[in-house]
């Protein structure tokens, strides 16, 4: 080791050396850790992909569009779950945004700040509370009141969907609002100022202002409907078949891959439940897709927005 | 230096214990957790770990060799085994039943199936309670006229295969159209996870039946009906019962006790009760493992039996103690 004749400025470079090497560090590390993120996502689609060979191989893109599961004869065929999955995800949507919006909008624009913080937080509790509960509240509360008002059985699509309903309105309430209050008080001042009523300058200027995170919000809201399992299973009656009304039972991909998976015994069903597997994880990433494209949209015709 | 003392320190009080890891069926989970803790007290050095996560993976970790046994409730077909790169042995534990469970509002007498009436029912071809063929079997009942409500497993379960066992064996209808199975296509009915939610199904939706394993009917206090076994007679399911069918079956056991006796012989036997099985591989390289498994399938024959009952499995016939105790001797 040698020592450097000119202390003060072998000091002053070795903290600059330091500082610069530290940085490189940090941004080696980090960088490590996001590359990580996308080596697991690769990973995952890799695993999935030659898990589910036997199938693929078997039944092609027919497996996407055949009606029959049927593990003793090995049969295998997504469609009813895609159903499933689909229009829960879909109804429960319905259901969920325009109540998540209203509400957002309420808490953040016409609300008296205490309730408003109140409320807030009892939403936000909400989405904290976990889905076997939801899942239980529906057995116990929703399917019988399904059931007296004309469900055959109570349990079903529809059903299933209200429950996602009430799970995924405290994503949309939340992360709404917050949208909301962000926009900047000068916008809300000069619609005002410009004549527009309160409720013209929500409208017509906050909530178009805010659409962004709006519909970051509804996304997050539908990921979390797509990928729901305990609550649904509980729920939608576990029958792969596809029914004309809503009320009749039905099965989605999240809800049999968790039912099947720890008793498959044959290799070919173990290989049809991890190709469900990866069908949701393509359905996942084309509708993250389609948002991402329609905000992009938007936000190329519109001003730019933060 | 230091650092190795407190490595070795820290491993010097596991090496005197071995540890070995079972994983496998669900259904038998409470008496297994109960032996391998009683066996534990008695032998402190030998630990047996076991991971209930069902007969599937049971088979799979055991093929794959990630634990030291596996368990099911099915017993090993000729591929599986085929797969397994040390043949596995069958030890059957204990027994269980699954019986037919029914929410019949203005009915509180035991209702009498027959294997038709149930094969009809869970084919979708008998709709109402008031079918005839339900009425012959229950004179003196008034059978409403309402539609049955139709309850299966919706995960895939030991239970699911022993009642389509059943069905199978009894209905040719049935074996040709559904088959048996863990989890199979059905014809009708709605789909619940667990004899929970099985059980929450039929007490919540009147003029429904599922079917559960008997020991959660039991503990449940749920209504449940007498089925009609090979001999002709209606039979109540308990443990008695169960272990009757095992004995009717046990004449001809074959070798390897991979067997089903849903519709065994004997006039007390319960026709819907199967064995639940410990696989032990045929070959164990270390000797610690070895001398620990069979040991225990030694107290597991013997004093472990008694403690099946208080936990309501129905415990194996002699003759099954027996052969099975003969059959230690081929693990190696």
């Amino acid at each position: 080791m040698t020592i450097e004749p000119v202390r003060g400025a072998a000091r002053s470079r070795g903290f600059l050396a330091r500082l610069l090497a530290g940085d490189r560090l940090a941004g080696a590390i980090t960088a490590t850790f996001a590359g990580g993120i996308l080596l697991l996502t690769a990973l995952l689609v890799f695993e999935l992909f030659q898990s589910s060979a036997l199938t693929r191989d078997k039944f092609g893109w027919a497996f996407l569009f055949t009606r029959i599961w049927d593990p003793v004869a090995g049969q295998f065929g997504a469609l009813p779950f895609l159903y499933g999955t689909l229009a829960t995800s879909a109804l429960a949507l319905a259901m969920a945004v325009p109540l998540g919006l209203g509400a957002a909008i309420f808490l953040s624009e016409l609300a008296p700040p205490r309730i408003s913080d109140a409320l807030t937080f009892v939403i936000e509790l909400l989405a904290a509370v976990p889905s076997v509960i939801y899942g239980l509240l529906g057995v116990f509360v929703l399917v019988p009141i399904m059931r007296a008002l004309g469900a055959p059985y109570g349990v079903g699509v529809l059903t299933a969907s209200v429950v996602l309903a009430v799970m995924i309105l405290p994503f949309i309430v939340s992360i709404s609002r917050e949208a909301l209050l962000s926009v900047p008080r000068e916008q809300r001042e000069a619609a005002l100022a410009l004549g527009a009523t309160r409720w013209e300058s929500t409208w017509q200027v906050v909530v178009p202002f805010a659409r962004l995170g709006i519909v970051g919000s509804v996304f997050l809201a539908l990921a979390r409907a797509l990928g729901e399992t305990m609550a649904v299973t509980m729920v939608i009656g576990n029958d792969p078949r596809i029914h004309a009304s809503v009320l009749a039972p039905g099965y989605s991909i999240a809800a049999v891959i968790a039912n099947e998976f720890t008793e498959a015994t044959s290799d070919l069903h173990l290989s049809g439940l991890i190709e469900l597997g990866l069908v949701l994880f393509f359905l996942t990433v084309v509708l993250n897709g389609v948002a991402r494209v329609l905000i992009l949209s938007t936000t190329r015709r519109g001003t730019q927005h933060p | 230096m230091r650092f190795a003392l407190c490595l070795f320190a820290l491993f010097v009080p596991l090496s005197a214990q071995t540890l070995v890891n079972g994983a496998g069926a669900t259904f038998p989970n409470p008496i297994y957790s109960k032996w391998f803790d009683e066996y534990h007290k008695l032998h402190p050095n030998a630990q047996i770990n076991y991971q209930s996560i069902g007969s599937g993976g049971g088979i799979r970790q055991l093929q794959a060799g990630t634990v030291d046994f596996g368990a099911t409730d099915q017993p090993m077909n000729e591929e599986q085994l085929s797969k397994a790169g040390v043949k596995p042995l069958h030890f059957p534990t204990v027994l269980g039943a699954v019986v037919a469970t029914y929410n019949l509002p203005g009915v509180s007498s035991e209702l009498n199936f027959t294997p038709e009436a149930l094969a009809g029912i869970f084919l979708g071809k008998i709709k109402k309670w008031n079918d005839p063929l339900l009425a012959k079997t229950n004179p003196g009942v008034a059978l409403p006229a309402n539609e049955i409500l139709v309850v299966h497993r919706s995960d895939g379960s030991g239970t699911t295969f022993i009642w389509t066992d059943y069905l199978s064996k009894t209905s040719p209808e049935w074996k040709a159209q559904v088959g048996s199975g863990t989890a199979v296509n059905w014809p009708t009915g709605l789909g619940a996870k667990g004899n929970e939610g099985v059980a929450g199904l039929v007490k919540q939706s009147p003029y429904s039946l599922g079917y559960v394993e008997l020991i959660y009917a039991i503990q449940n206090k749920m209504a449940y009906g007498r089925v009609r076994n090979a001999a002709g007679k209606f039979v109540q399911p308990d443990l008695a019962s169960v272990t009757a069918a095992a004995a009717g079956a046990a004449a001809d056991m074959p070798a390897d006790f991979r067997v089903s006796i849903t519709n065994a012989p004997g006039k007390d036997a319960y026709p819907i009760s199967s064995f639940t099985w410990l696989l032990i591989p045929s070959q164990i390289q270390d000797p610690a493992k070895k001398q620990i498994l069979i040991d225990f399938l030694r107290w597991m024959l013997g004093p472990g039996q008694k403690m099946a009952e208080p936990l309501s499995y129905a415990p194996l016939p002699k003759l099954v103690v027996a052969a099975e105790l003969k059959a230690i001797s081929l693990i190696q």
